[in-house]
């Protein structure tokens, strides 16, 4: 298969080119290497898992993607477009947004608000006119309060909207979190453990998320998952990693029948 | 009416315009807490710095002469000319704004993502370095700071008012700067709740004061964030230190008004803007009218001096977060 072709999953959901491209990354933290000479592609509109044992280097990639880290060596690739070191709020203006493993919301704000933050990068009027509620600012306020308010109903969370979060239960945090993602209308979203710690149901209902923001917006999604069953259901390819290295790239079917991959997952007698 | 009732008013007006330059202080800390969660303790050093160089500047006098006759043997102190204050206010201004953008880069820009205490402890590093600098730059002595604002008793509104209470009435007396700082103030306050309750800056503030790496991702540049936030504070300082300067002469004991602030942020909450002004009145006819009505005739007097403290204590027991503060939430 050409890498540059653009192909039909069996549920109908056109898979692009790739629009990102990690190149030969290498990761130090002084003497320790967190990843060691990893490549690969997430394609526009796939939902590409990574995952790997605990200390793999996953979130350290999540965090090279989006510009928290910068790594050694490597480079990335955007858009077809070879990206130079950028500050994180940069990486937010082009289009990419994550959430956090350990839930990093603004807690004293209402739902509505955190959601709101995530409209940020895309107000443009001056500030004069946004005190003054003039021409421009109104429309745009507006405007960004339709696609919170769409978010909002989306992820079924009308009933909480007005509370501050930081007095939401984990489950609901999670998702606002994920909101919060979704108003920046990202072209690549990432998520770091969006279902750890959560129960059956509440797994059921991120992953039915995750699906329809990929399936009904067309966003393409990178994610960070532990639990094997739910990277198979809904991802269409997986990068596996151990010990800061690539140790499987493929479909779920592919990834589960290679011997490294269960070796690393299972435990091998080292002799 | 008794003379008595009405000498009461005028201590009340006059509490509430004390009150006023309290206010001015504790604006400036609500702004940096708002956008940092760390109280500065540096906001009433700030105040002294601005209201010291708005002083220089106007004055021409050399910043470091003391320094530059100590080392070169020379005997420089003055350029010679007067500045006129609009311009020196100005000039300041950009000091205070050229100071933000230091703070940023050479000690806020390290403390990304530290506990607030750690945040707090730089802030008090941060005001001693500045009184300091402050001396060498500018000199030690109490200055004199007129920028045209009228000074002294309104005479005006005293002859309308002398009528109201009989013959031991003289009208009231209220103390013009008093009254233009509380035009600034209100000026100041209406401006500053826009900025951030409606400008896309006035959010990110809020948004980084809750979480450094959440607002990264959201696309927010913290630097920006703190210098802006910091230059808004600078220009705070800058008005408190000319209501203060003007009524009490520019001298290092300024530094200290930052004291009076805190029972005031206390009362109104250390996040709201609203509340700052609302805490500060308060706090001013609440001293004012208690040494009026109970200290001086039960107490002896100067109760002034703790009554404002005393409030803040009551309200941390019974609505910690003050009047307008954000409620603290944790979920354990």
């Amino acid at each position: 298969m050409n890498t540059q072709d653009s192909y039909v999953t069996a549920d109908g959901r056109t898979i692009g080119p790739p629009m990102m491209e990690v190149k030969n990354i290498t990761l130090r933290f002084g003497g320790v290497v967190a990843i060691k000479d990893i490549s690969f592609d997430i394609r526009e509109g796939e939902v590409r898992a990574i995952i790997g044992p605990n200390g793999a280097g996953k979130s350290s990639m999540l965090n090279v993607i989006n510009g928290f880290y910068h790594p050694q060596d490597g480079e990335v690739w955007f858009h077809g477009k070879k990206r130079h070191a950028m500050k994180p709020h940069q990486i937010a203006e082009q289009g990419i947004a994550r959430t956090f493993q350990n839930i990093a919301l603004f807690k004293g704000m209402s739902t509505l608000d955190n959601i709101m933050t995530g409209r940020l990068t895309h107000m443009k009027s001056n500030m004069f006119s946004q005190m003054m509620w003039w021409g421009g600012a109104q429309a745009e306020e507006v405007a960004n309060r339709e696609i919170v308010e769409k978010v909002i109903d989306f992820l079924e969370i009308q009933a909480i909207r007005k509370t501050p979060v930081g007095r939401l239960p984990y489950g609901f945090q999670k998702r606002v979190e994920l909101g919060r993602a979704l108003a920046a209308e990202p072209k690549l979203l990432l998520l770091d453990e969006p279902m750890a710690g959560m129960n059956v149901e509440e797994k059921e209902d991120m992953s039915r998320f995750i699906l329809d923001v990929n399936d009904e917006f067309g966003t393409t999604i990178a994610l960070i998952e532990h639990d094997m069953g739910v990277v198979m259901d809904i991802a269409d390819r997986v990068v596996v990693m151990d010990y800061g290295k690539k140790i499987g790239d493929g479909t779920p079917d592919e990834v589960r029948n290679n011997q490294d991959v269960i070796d690393a997952y299972l435990g091998v007698a080292h002799d | 009416m008794s003379a008595n009732f009405y000498y009461g008013i005028e201590v009340f007006l006059n509490g509430m315009m004390a009150g006023v330059l309290y206010s001015l202080v504790a604006l400036g800390f609500v702004l940096i807490f708002k956008a940092s969660g760390i109280f500065n303790y540096a906001q009433g050093v700030m105040a002294l710095f601005a209201a010291l160089t708005l002083v220089g500047f106007q004055n021409g006098q050399i910043p470091f002469s003391h320094l530059i006759n100590a080392i070169f043997g020379t005997n420089i102190h003055h350029f010679g000319w007067h500045m006129p204050a609009i311009l020196a206010i100005i000039f300041t201004l950009m000091v205070m704004v050229l100071f933000a953008y230091l703070v940023e880069k050479f000690v806020l820009k390290h403390l990304v993502n530290q506990e607030p205490i750690i945040l707090f402890m730089a802030t008090i590093g941060l005001a001693y370095f500045m009184e300091g600098f402050g001396d060498l730059m500018w000199g030690a002595d109490i200055k004199k700071l007129d920028v045209g604002i009228p000074q002294g008793g309104n005479i005006w509104l005293e002859e309308k008012t002398a009528f109201l209470g009989g013959p031991d009435f003289y009208g009231f007396y209220l103390d013009n700067l008093d009254m233009w700082a509380t035009v600034c103030a209100g000026l100041l306050v209406v401006s500053l709740v826009l900025f951030s309750q409606y400008t896309k800056t006035g959010r990110a503030l809020r948004a980084v004061a809750d979480d450094h790496q959440a607002a990264l991702s959201v696309g927010i540049s913290l630097r920006a964030i703190w210098v802006i936030v910091w230059s808004i504070a600078g220009f705070v300082a800058l008005v408190a230190g000319i209501m203060w300067g003007s009524k009490s002469g520019v001298q290092f004991s300024l530094s200290l008004i930052a004291l009076k602030a805190l029972p005031v942020l206390m009362l109104g909450g250390f996040t709201s803007i609203p509340g700052a002004i609302v805490g500060g009145l308060i706090i001013g006819v609440g001293e004012k009218m208690f040494e009026f009505l109970i200290g001086v005739p039960f107490l002896g007097g100067a109760t002034e001096n703790w009554f404002a403290y005393m409030l803040a204590l009551l309200f941390l027991v019974f609505r910690p977060q003050g009047l307008f503060g954000e409620k603290i939430i944790e979920r354990v």
